[in-house]
């Protein structure tokens, strides 16, 4: 049994069979720990990217989820493409689990998925998630309706007990198993995760994420003005990042690495060189452009006010 | 709260009305992008409803659900019943099921219009605290969210409840086109394990972050179309003055030439008097004269409102790229 001391048993122990397989070591020299294989395992079927929005539900959802109930479970809708399986929506289902039998409300899903299609009829049933850990028995019975609605349902995990310190999103699909003929069962197979997001979501995304920085866990929406003076702060911190690295190797704190040399090369070539008078008159003309729509515009202003209160009279 | 009002919102409404901040949680902010994303590139304006609670002077919007779009295939499609069965259907997940407004896409900042006004009226007359969010993806494609909740006045209110939208209406009710609507302003909230889902994301997305906002390219196409847009509106305006100067002249030529009928008639009655004939009867003078009508006041108030709104995004808009002009002079200022 191979077992790695270094990182103290969250490896994978692998018996001997394996290891002529699977190298203990990466070339270089990161242990395989869980999440490590999770990353490189097989990758069997399609792709599948999510958007955030999907996980935001299933979160939200299970944080309304009724008094006793461990999990929550839903339909996730999307778009299937020829190697990849996009998820755009998904809503929840209310269901009853318990030690050996598990009810799940059908006429209640049929009825949200046509009224989602309504508003999108490009979205169809992808198949279905799951909150919680692992998979267990109750999944089997519940995929096994899913591959009723849609082709090859995909089953997708939200780890929201935050077992490792982490909320895993896990997608599988299942796969037959055993001696055809004799007792069939059903594999669950993992498939690798992407996330994906629209120009749009990205932004919203950025600003949600200010959100986790302050203490009381909100933040307003501030104005145009007060944007670019973020932004620009957050370029001047990686400025200051990026000097304080380009001090330490000049005064051989640290190893100068040839493709950050590379880079850094690039960086400063992107700013283009321009004579200065040439700049000056581009500035200068950019500048009365925004001028005079300032101007314009506060005279339009001037004159629906003027007009109110002429009409008034 | 640093965030700063439009100019255009009296400070004195915010004080009789009862809502003064409005909270969203994230989900509702990633619905409604996706929302637009998805189903409003073709046609203008994509709706939805919101659905939340009020908690004191706060209104917290939890959920929402978007509305299908108008079409004219579906003329048996009844947009009550869809929302009563989503309503409905959101109750059995324990979602909140409180109306507490609605949303709407907006194309350059212009959304300043009648059906929007009804709308509102009829939501905040039915529930007393709603509100319009509006959302703007052109402008948050170019790197900040543009969300913004608005509310009517208590004196639009009013005046929407009489109907009354002639000039002596709207001058009792002193409403200019600046008290119309009232922003509120927004504040973004998360859970916990929200917060959590958004670390993750951070550690795993592919995708960088995006730095559109510090681009300068942004300012041609964005700056063009709203201006044209303030131009057709300016144009509209100027119509509708024309049209009520036409009024007042009419008006004013009408006056005249009554007194010039009464006084004719008066010096008629006069004259035959002093040849002893009986006087002429006195005619109904208003039959004879039909005053002309006046031209509605409210498409002028609109107008003049979706003016000041567009020319307060030009505004922004134009601080914004100043600052960044002069962040890339400073950047050339090193170079050279």
């Amino acid at each position: 049994m191979k077992y790695c001391p270094t990182c103290r048993g969250s490896c994978v122990k692998l018996s001997s069979s394996l290891a002529s397989t699977l190298p203990p070591q990466t070339s270089r020299g990161r242990h395989l720990t869980r999440d490590f294989l999770w990353k490189n395992m097989a990758v069997y079927g399609p792709v599948v990217k999510i958007h955030p929005v999907v996980l935001a539900s299933i979160a939200d959802s299970y944080e309304r989820r009724n008094e006793g109930a461990t999990r929550v479970i839903g339909t996730i809708l999307g778009t299937i493409d020829k190697h990849s399986v996009e998820i755009t929506n998904c809503f929840s289902v209310p269901h009853n689990e318990s030690e050996d039998e598990v009810a799940v409300d059908m006429e209640f899903a049929k009825n949200m998925y046509e009224l989602h299609k309504k508003v999108s009829p490009s979205e169809a049933i992808v198949g279905w998630y799951a909150t919680g850990f692992d998979i267990t028995e109750h999944s089997v019975l519940i995929h096994e309706y899913y591959s009723r609605e849609a082709q090859n349902p995909i089953h997708l995990t939200l780890d929201t007990t935050l077992q490792n310190g982490k909320m895993n999103v896990r997608a599988y699909v299942s796969a037959q198993m055993g001696v055809p003929g004799k007792t069939v069962g059903v594999m669950f197979t993992p498939l690798t995760v992407k996330h994906i997001y629209y120009d749009t979501e990205r932004i919203g995304i950025d600003l949600l994420h200010t959100t986790c920085a302050s203490p009381s866990r909100t933040n307003g929406l501030t104005s145009d003005l007060a944007q670019v003076g973020t932004s620009a702060a957050r370029v001047q911190d990686m400025l200051t990042t990026v000097l304080a690295y380009i001090e330490d190797v000049l005064s051989g704190k640290v190893i100068a690495d040839n493709s950050v040399g590379r880079c850094l090369m690039d960086l400063l070539n992107k700013v283009p060189f321009i004579p200065a008078e040439d700049f000056e008159s581009m500035l200068n003309s950019n500048i009365n452009d925004l001028l005079m729509v300032t101007y314009l515009t506060n005279l339009a202003q001037a004159q629906i006010s003027l007009n109110e209160k002429l009409v008034v009279l | 709260m640093a965030s700063r009002k439009e100019s255009g919102v009296s400070s004195s409404n915010t004080l009789d009305s009862p809502v003064k901040q409005i909270q969203i949680e994230g989900l509702v902010v990633l619905k409604i992008i996706k929302h637009y994303q998805e189903e409003g590139q073709g046609s203008e304006v994509v709706q939805g409803v919101l659905l939340g609670l009020v908690v004191e002077d706060r209104l917290e919007i939890t959920n929402c659900f978007p509305f299908p779009q108008h079409t004219e295939e579906d003329a048996d499609f009844d947009e009550v019943q869809y929302q009563m069965e989503m309503m409905r259907s959101l109750r059995h997940v324990n979602i909140d099921h409180l109306h507490v407004g609605w949303y709407q896409s907006t194309f350059y900042g212009s959304f300043v219009s009648r059906a929007l006004l009804d709308s509102q009226f009829s939501y905040q007359h039915a529930i007393e605290e709603s509100v319009v969010l509006i959302y703007d993806p052109i402008k948050t494609a170019q790197g900040s969210l543009s969300l913004k909740a608005y509310r009517l006045t208590p004196k639009l209110m009013e005046i929407c409840k009489e109907k009354d939208f002639s000039a002596e209406g709207l001058k009792k009710a002193a409403v200019g086109y600046e008290n119309m609507f009232e922003e509120v302003p927004i504040v973004i909230k998360n859970s916990h394990l929200i917060s959590v889902l958004l670390w993750e994301l951070e550690e795993k997305s592919t995708v960088p972050s995006k730095h559109e906002l510090l681009s300068l390219s942004s300012s041609s196409s964005h700056l063009e179309k709203s201006l044209q847009m303030l131009m057709d509106r300016v144009d509209d305006m100027s119509q509708d003055i024309v049209k009520f100067n036409t009024f007042s002249r009419n008006t004013s030529k009408q006056q005249q030439q009554k007194h010039q009928y009464i006084q004719r008639r008066q010096q008629e009655n006069t004259q035959r008097q002093s040849r002893g004939e009986p006087p002429l009867p006195e005619e109904d003078i208003s039959k004879m004269f039909k005053p002309p009508q006046p031209p509605p006041r409210m498409d002028t108030l609109l107008i003049a409102g979706q003016i000041n709104t567009y020319c307060q995004t030009v505004k922004e808009f134009t601080s914004q790229n100043l600052g960044k002009l002069f962040m890339a002079e400073a950047l050339q200022g090193h170079n050279s």
